[in-house]
C-alpha cells in the first residue's frame, strides 16, 4: 500500500512465539475494527422480524434467511409490504442530491488551489509569506467560526437552500487545504524546469498550463480524493446551508432522519446507513493510493 | 499628462486588447447569468449539475485565460507586478470572504444580544464559560481529546509497529481493514454503533453485540447511551475506531523510513525489542507522532456528527461543537452560538501559533 519495504526487518527474526503473539494481536484488532460493519450488512439483508428479536450473528447458526427487500424499500424501486410501512423513504434522490452536491464541490476547489498554489511557490509578490501564513494558520480553523455569519449573508443573498451556496461554502472551506497540498507538491517540481522554460520566453500563464497542470495530476487526484470523502461524509455544513426541503436533502442528514424516525426499524435503518456509505467506500478503495499520499503530504511535514 | 507612446499598452497590440476586454466583459455577464440561474435552482436537478461543472470550471477556466491574455500583453513591469495576483486572488479572496473574515464577524456577534441588535459587552461569554452544558461540554471534550485522541495515536502506533513485522500481504490487509472506517461518514459510523450498543430490556434477546457478550458472562443489560458516566466513553470508541486508520498508515510510512542500520547497531548492542522501540523508532519519527497528535486532537475537539446522531448531547454527552449547532439552530441565541464558536477558536490558538512557526522554508519565485 505505501512506500517501499525494508528489506533487513522481516518476521524470520521474531522468535516463534513473538510471532505467534504479532499475528494473533493483529488478527484480533483486525477482527475487532471489522466486526461492526460487518454487523450492518448482515443486519441489512435480513427479514425484519428476525432483525429485531436475534441478534445478527445467529446468521452463522442457521439463522439464514436473506432478502434484497430492505433496499428495494429504501430506494423507493419497488412495492411489496416493507416499502408500505417505510413510507416514502426514497433515498434515490438523496442520492442523486449528495453527488449533485459532492462533485463540484470537489472539482471547482482545484483549480483555484492550483493556480494559487503556483502563485505562492513560483512567483514573487509583496506579502507573499503573509498571506500563504494566513492560509496556514485558517487550516485549523473550525468551520464553526463561519456558520452564523455565512448563513446571514445567504440569507441576504437568496443563496440559502441551493446547492450552489454549499459548493462556494465546500469550496471557500476546502480551500486552506487544497492550496497547501498542492503548494507542498508544486514547490517540489524541479527548478530546472522552470529556469530553462523562463529562458524559452515562456509567461507564468504557459508554464502553469504546460507545465505545472500535467505534472500535478497525482496531487489534483489526492485532494480530491480527501475533498470528495469530506463533503460526500459532512453533515454539519448541508444541515445549516441546505436546510431539511426534501429536494435538496443528502444523504447523511436522510440517514440522521431515519434514526430519529426508524429507530427500531433496523433492518431499513442498515440498508439506509449501507448505501450512503457505498460510493466513499468505492472511491475510498479505489483510490486509497492517492488518498494515503495526500494524506502523507499533509501530516507529514519534512 | 501622459503622452500617448508611453501608455501602458504598445499601439499594435491595442485592438487586441480592446478585443480581450470585450470578450472578459460578455464572459462575466455570462458568468453572472448562469450564477443567477444557479441560484434558482428550480430547473431539472441534473441539468443544474451540468452547468454548474461547466461555470465551475469551464468558466473559471476560460476568466483566468482571457485575465492573463490581458495582463501579458502589458508592459513588463506592470505585467510583473499584476500576474501573481491574478493567480493569487481568487483562491484567496474566497478563503478571506469564507473563513478569516467570518471569524472577526464572530466575534463582534459574540457581543451582541440572541437577535444581535444590542450589545451586551462579555454576557455571553459569561454563559460560554460558566452555564452547566458548558462546563459539561468541557469536561466531556476533554474525555474525547485525552482517551479519544490519545488512544488513537497509541493503538495507530501499535499496530504499524506491530504490523511492520509481519508479510507485507499480511501487514496490507491488517492496514486497510484499520483503515476502511475513515471512508465512512460519522453518521453510517452512528448507525453502525447504535446496533452494537442497542439494549433490550433484560429476559428479551439482545440484539446488541455488547449487551449480548455481557449476557454470556452473567451481566445484566445496561441501555448504554442513557448510562451517564460511561455513554461518552462508549461514543468515543467511535471516533477510535474511525481515527485509528489514520494515525496508523502515517506511522507506518514513518517507520518504513527507519534506516535499518539503526536498528541493527541497536540489536548487535543486544538491545531488545521494546528498548529499540522506545529509544529508536519513538524518539526518530517524533515529529510525525507530534503531527498526528495535532491533527487527531483538532477534529477530535470539533467532534459534532457523532455526538448529534447517536444522544444529541442528551444525558451528559453534550461537546462543544453540538452545543453551538443547539444554540445557534435549536435555541436562536446567536450570541451564545457566536461566543462558543470564539471558545473553539481559543482552543486551537496554539496550534495556529505552532503551524505558522515553523512555516520557516520559503522557495524563491521568478
Amino acid at each position: 500500500m505505501i512506500g517501499k519495504k525494508r528489506k533487513s526487518l522481516n518476521v524470520s527474526e521474531l522468535s516463534p512465539t513473538s510471532k505467534f503473539f504479532v499475528y494473533g494481536i493483529l488478527v484480533l484488532i483486525a477482527l475487532v475494527w471489522t466486526i461492526p460493519t460487518l454487523g450492518l450488512l448482515i443486519t441489512s439483508i435480513r427479514l425484519p422480524d428476525d432483525a429485531s428479536n436475534s441478534g445478527w450473528w445467529t446468521v452463522f447458526t442457521g439463522n439464514t434467511n436473506f432478502t434484497l427487500q430492505n433496499y428495494v424499500a429504501v430506494l423507493g424501486t419497488g412495492g411489496g409490504e416493507a416499502s408500505n410501512t417505510a413510507g416514502t423513504i426514497n433515498l434515490n434522490q438523496a442520492i442523486v442530491n449528495t453527488i449533485i452536491m459532492a462533485v463540484p464541490s470537489t472539482v471547482i476547489p482545484i483549480f483555484l488551489a492550483a493556480i494559487a498554489a503556483y502563485a505562492f511557490a513560483w512567483m514573487t509578490f509583496p506579502g507573499r509569506k503573509i498571506l500563504f501564513m494566513i492560509l496556514v494558520a485558517l487550516l485549523v480553523v473550525p468551520l464553526q467560526m463561519s456558520l452564523i455569519p455565512i448563513l446571514r449573508d445567504y440569507r441576504v443573498l437568496g443563496l440559502n437552500g441551493t446547492f450552489l451556496g454549499v459548493w462556494l461554502a465546500n469550496t471557500g472551506f476546502g480551500l486552506p487545504l487544497a492550496t497547501y497540498l498542492l503548494y507542498n507538491y508544486i514547490v517540489t517540481l524541479p527548478r530546472e524546469v522552470f529556469e530553462s522554460a523562463v529562458i524559452d520566453g515562456a509567461s507564468h500563464p504557459v508554464m502553469f498550463t504546460k507545465l505545472v497542470v500535467p505534472l500535478s495530476v497525482p496531487a489534483f487526484a489526492s485532494f480530491a480524493i480527501f475533498q470528495f470523502l469530506w463533503v460526500w461524509n459532512g453533515v454539519l455544513i448541508p444541515l445549516v446551508f441546505l436546510g431539511d426541503k426534501q429536494n435538496v436533502t443528502v444523504l447523511p442528514q436522510r440517514i440522521l432522519n431515519m434514526i430519529g424516525i426508524y429507530g427500531a426499524n433496523w433492518t431499513l435503518l442498515t440498508a439506509g446507513a449501507f448505501v450512503s456509505m457505498a460510493i466513499p467506500m468505492a472511491v475510498f478503495i479505489g483510490f486509497q493510493r492517492y488518498f494515503v499520499r495526500g494524506m502523507l503530504a499533509g501530516s507529514v511535514k519534512g | 499628462m501622459v503622452k500617448a507612446n508611453s501608455s501602458p499598452v504598445a499601439p499594435s497590440k491595442t485592438p487586441v486588447m480592446l478585443g480581450l476586454i470585450a470578450a472578459l466583459v460578455v464572459t462575466l455577464f455570462v458568468y453572472y447569468q448562469v450564477f443567477l440561474f444557479l441560484r434558482e435552482g428550480t430547473a431539472n436537478p441534473w441539468i443544474i449539475f451540468i452547468v454548474s461543472l461547466l461555470w465551475g470550471i469551464g468558466g473559471i477556466w476560460l476568466l483566468f485565460v482571457l485575465v492573463t491574455s490581458i495582463v501579458d500583453l502589458l508592459p513588463g513591469k506592470y505585467r510583473q507586478g499584476i500576474m501573481p495576483w491574478v493567480f493569487a486572488t481568487p483562491a484567496l479572496a474566497l478563503v478571506f470572504y469564507y473563513l478569516l473574515i467570518p471569524t472577526f464577524r464572530t466575534f463582534w456577534l459574540s457581543l451582541l444580544d440572541s437577535d444581535s441588535i444590542k450589545f451586551v459587552g462579555l454576557q455571553n461569554y459569561v454563559y460560554a464559560f460558566t452555564s452547566p452544558a458548558m462546563l459539561e461540554s468541557f469536561k466531556n471534550n476533554l474525555i474525547w481529546i485525552i482517551f479519544g485522541g490519545g488512544l488513537s495515536v497509541v493503538l495507530g502506533l501499535l499496530i504499524a509497529a506491530l504490523s511492520d513485522r509481519t508479510r507485507p500481504s499480511f501487514e496490507v490487509s491488517v492496514k486497510t481493514l484499520v483503515f476502511l472506517p475513515m471512508a465512512i461518514s460519522m453518521v453510517g459510523a452512528a448507525v453502525i454503533w447504535k446496533l452494537v450498543y442497542q439494549y433490550a430490556p433484560a429476559g428479551a434477546n439482545q440484539i446488541g453485540l455488547l449487551n449480548s457478550i455481557g449476557g454470556v458472562f452473567g451481566a445484566d443489560p445496561v441501555a448504554f447511551m442513557i448510562a451517564r458516566g460511561i455513554n461518552t466513553y462508549l461514543l468515543v470508541v467511535i471516533l477510535i475506531w474511525m481515527q485509528t486508520g489514520f494515525a496508523l498508515v502515517v506511522f507506518a510510512a514513518a517507520i518504513k523510513g527507519l534506516p535499518s542500520e539503526l536498528l541493527e547497531a541497536a540489536r548487535i548492542d543486544g538491545a531488545t525489542e521494546l528498548e529499540s522501540f522506545f529509544k529508536i523508532t519513538i524518539p526518530y519519527i517524533q515529529v510525525t507522532i507530534i503531527s498526528v497528535t495535532t491533527t487527531i486532537v483538532i477534529s477530535t475537539l470539533k467532534v459534532f456528527d457523532i455526538v448529534f446522531g447517536m444522544t444529541g448531547g442528551n444525558f451528559g454527552t453534550q461537546v462543544i461543537a453540538n452545543e453551538q449547532y443547539t444554540q445557534m439552530f435549536r435555541s436562536f441565541n446567536y450570541g451564545r452560538g457566536a461566543a462558543v464558536a470564539i471558545v473553539l477558536l481559543i482552543a486551537v490558538l496554539p496550534v495556529v501559533y505552532f503551524n505558522v512557526r515553523d512555516f520557516g522554508k520559503e522557495a524563491k519565485g521568478f
